[in-house]
């Protein structure tokens, strides 16, 4: 893939940096993601994220896990080796909930935990690129994504003046595999408050 | 944009609307008093008294559940629930009202009623004959069900008045550290007592007493928490209601969608909980087969009752799960609406086969009588509910807690 290039901002204190991605946004740069060391909350809004489709494919893969234990046992007890059990039904509906809520568990817990690793693009042979060390324990790192049309230095200065104490040119591979999800973002065109 | 209102007032058009149903209310009780109340009929009498029993039984546990949140919530530390904590506070005002309505019933039914066609085990002479009842004896008799029935409903009613005496203090003045320290140190104390005798009654004895003990041979470890479960989910819907009704008023404007949603996570977290316990005492028993166990269900599975034993699941599980699943859905005020009316009813339904189940085995239909005496409580809940909310504030100006709530996210 590609190298990118972006421009990272380090805020020290999150009142500054609501205002300053409100600023960003409505001068029409792209951020590529801000990271912070805990979940700032409204962040997500104020970005202009859009939500996350995880929970419709925990939904998916819930409903896949119900089939398959409901299906399976049934098969195996209804038509493919039927036994007398305690004398009760070959199809004992109540007896298979719990074994059918636990493969519904189990399959929208694994499904959606490496569907999460493939959004966010882990894996235990990938190395992601750290656009600042301290983003875990004390800065909020906001990183904008340049075009071809961006001028660097104008972002640095328009940065440094929303409030960054630390401004940064950094170039790294943003995505690393085809059809990566790639974050949509809502043109921020008037004054109204995002938060 | 509807100007703020921070004072509610009772609209007239709520006023008659509360007077209309405690008028129908009313008449359904006189006209089934004298068609059924004081007829020879044991049945019929049953049915009367019975019909009574569980509807002020639901409403009075439903209402002591708005003062469960507050105090569950405050126990916590939370904050979230402060803009909206005058509708709980309100509901909860009816605790003492319903209380009394409930224990005038068990008076009539333990100490005027002589045909004992509702409790069987007031019956001295079958105790007598009756290993296990004679067993049991120590625990259902008479005396201990009123002193334990007046204890419960009294230390709810103190303790909550307490709760909203406390709360008082949030509008009048500015706290200052040590005294905003010293009131939440308050608030934590009684809410814990409340939580205390919360477990000790809705948790465990209440529910044996007052429905259980309906089938005096049966038991089941999980009974109480079942109703526990039940009531929560309908004490939230209330909730939810009373809250989307004063927005559409205009009232309520620091309440917003992030309360809304979080009320319903807690109906569909618990929606889920009820399920659970349903679906774990159905189970077992049917597993274990045993006839003195599964006597409880025979009739309630196979008999008269099967409809409404099976649409009690699908009004309260299955419609509220696939409903509330989206967070888009707890976030609309429609959707919200029709879940909670949807929930409270299906936990009606749920009670009346509780109750009705065990006094009228081998019909099950619902009359106008319990939609009549339903009415007279859902009344009573709106006006005195209406009276309490115009009575404070509706935002709590000086509490700690205030500016944590209006910046909840959900």
């Amino acid at each position: 893939m590609a190298k990118k290039k972006f421009v990272v901002g380090c805020f020290d204190d999150e009142n500054v940096l609501f205002p300053a991605v409100k600023k960003v946004r409505l001068a029409g740069y792209k951020i590529h993601d801000v990271y912070t060391p805990y979940a700032v909350h409204g962040l997500d809004k104020a970005i202009g994220l859009r939500e996350t489709s995880l929970h419709t494919a925990g939904f998916i893969y819930g409903l896949s896990g119900t089939s398959i234990a409901l299906g399976g046992m049934s098969w195996v007890f209804v038509s493919d080796w039927p036994l007398n059990i305690g004398g009760k039904p070959h199809f004992p509906f109540p007896a298979f909930i719990p074994i059918t809520f636990e493969a519904t568990v189990l399959l929208s817990a694994v499904g959606m935990m490496i569907t999460f690793c493939y959004l966010c693009q882990l894996a235990p042979f990938v190395k992601k690129h750290h656009f600042h060390h301290r983003a875990t324990d004390d800065k909020f790192v906001m990183v904008i994504e340049c075009t071809s049309k961006t001028n660097v230095d104008d972002l640095k200065d328009f940065l440094s003046n929303a409030g960054a104490s630390e401004v940064n040119v950094q170039d790294a591979e943003a995505n690393w595999w085809i059809g990566t999800y790639d974050k949509e973002q809502v043109l921020l065109k008037d004054s109204k408050p995002v938060v | 944009m509807t100007p703020v209102k921070e004072q509610f007032e009772v609209s007239s058009k709520m006023k008659t609307w509360s007077m209309v149903l405690i008028a129908i209310g009313i008449i359904t009780f006189i006209l089934g008093l004298i068609t059924k109340g004081v007829s020879h009929n044991e049945e019929d009498k049953a049915v009367f008294i019975g019909t009574l029993m569980y509807n002020s039984i639901y409403w009075l546990m439903i209402c002591n559940i708005s003062m469960f949140f507050l105090c569950a919530t405050s126990l916590a530390m939370g904050g979230w629930h402060i803009v909206i904590k005058r509708i709980p506070e309100a509901i909860s005002t009816l605790v003492p009202v319903f209380g009394i309505i409930t224990f005038v019933i068990f008076v009539y039914i333990i100490a005027v009623d002589h045909t004992h066609s509702i409790y069987h085990w007031l019956d001295k002479d079958a105790v007598a004959k009756d290993p296990i009842l004679k067993g049991k004896s120590g625990f259902l008799n008479p005396g201990f069900f009123m002193i334990w029935t007046i204890l419960t409903i009294g230390i709810w009613s103190i303790l909550g008045h307490r709760m909203r005496k406390l709360s008082d203090k949030t509008d009048e003045a500015p706290m200052d550290f040590d005294e905003g320290k010293r009131f939440v140190w308050k608030n934590t104390v009684t809410s814990g007592l409340f939580i205390v005798w919360f477990t000790l009654t809705v948790g465990s004895t209440t529910p044996w007493f007052w429905m259980m003990s309906l089938d005096p041979h049966w038991y089941s470890t999980l009974y109480s928490w079942y109703i526990f479960g039940s009531v929560f989910v309908s004490g939230m819907c209330l909730i939810a209601i009373w809250l989307i009704y004063l927005k559409n008023k205009g009232y309520m404007p620091y309440a917003n969608q992030e309360h809304l949603h979080n009320l319903g996570i807690f109906i569909f977290a618990f929606s889920i909980f009820w399920t659970y316990l349903w679906f774990d005492q159905y189970m077992l028993i049917w597993y274990g087969n045993i006839p003195e166990e599964t006597i409880y269900f025979k009739h309630r599975v196979q008999g008269a009752y099967k409809g409404i034993f099976f649409m009690n699941l699908i009004i309260n599980f299955v419609c509220p799960f696939l409903i509330l699943m989206k967070r888009s859905v707890k976030r609309n005020y429609t959707w919200m609406t029709f879940t909670a009316v949807l929930i409270i009813f299906g936990h009606w339904i749920d009670f009346y086969q509780l109750i009705m189940g065990s006094i009228r085995k081998g019909d099950a239909t619902l009359t106008w009588l319990d939609f009549g005496i339903a009415s007279l409580f859902i009344g009573l809940m709106i006006h005195f509910t209406g009276k309490a909310l115009a009575k404070k504030p509706l935002v709590a100006e000086f509490d700690p807690f205030l500016k944590e709530s209006i910046a909840h996210h959900t």
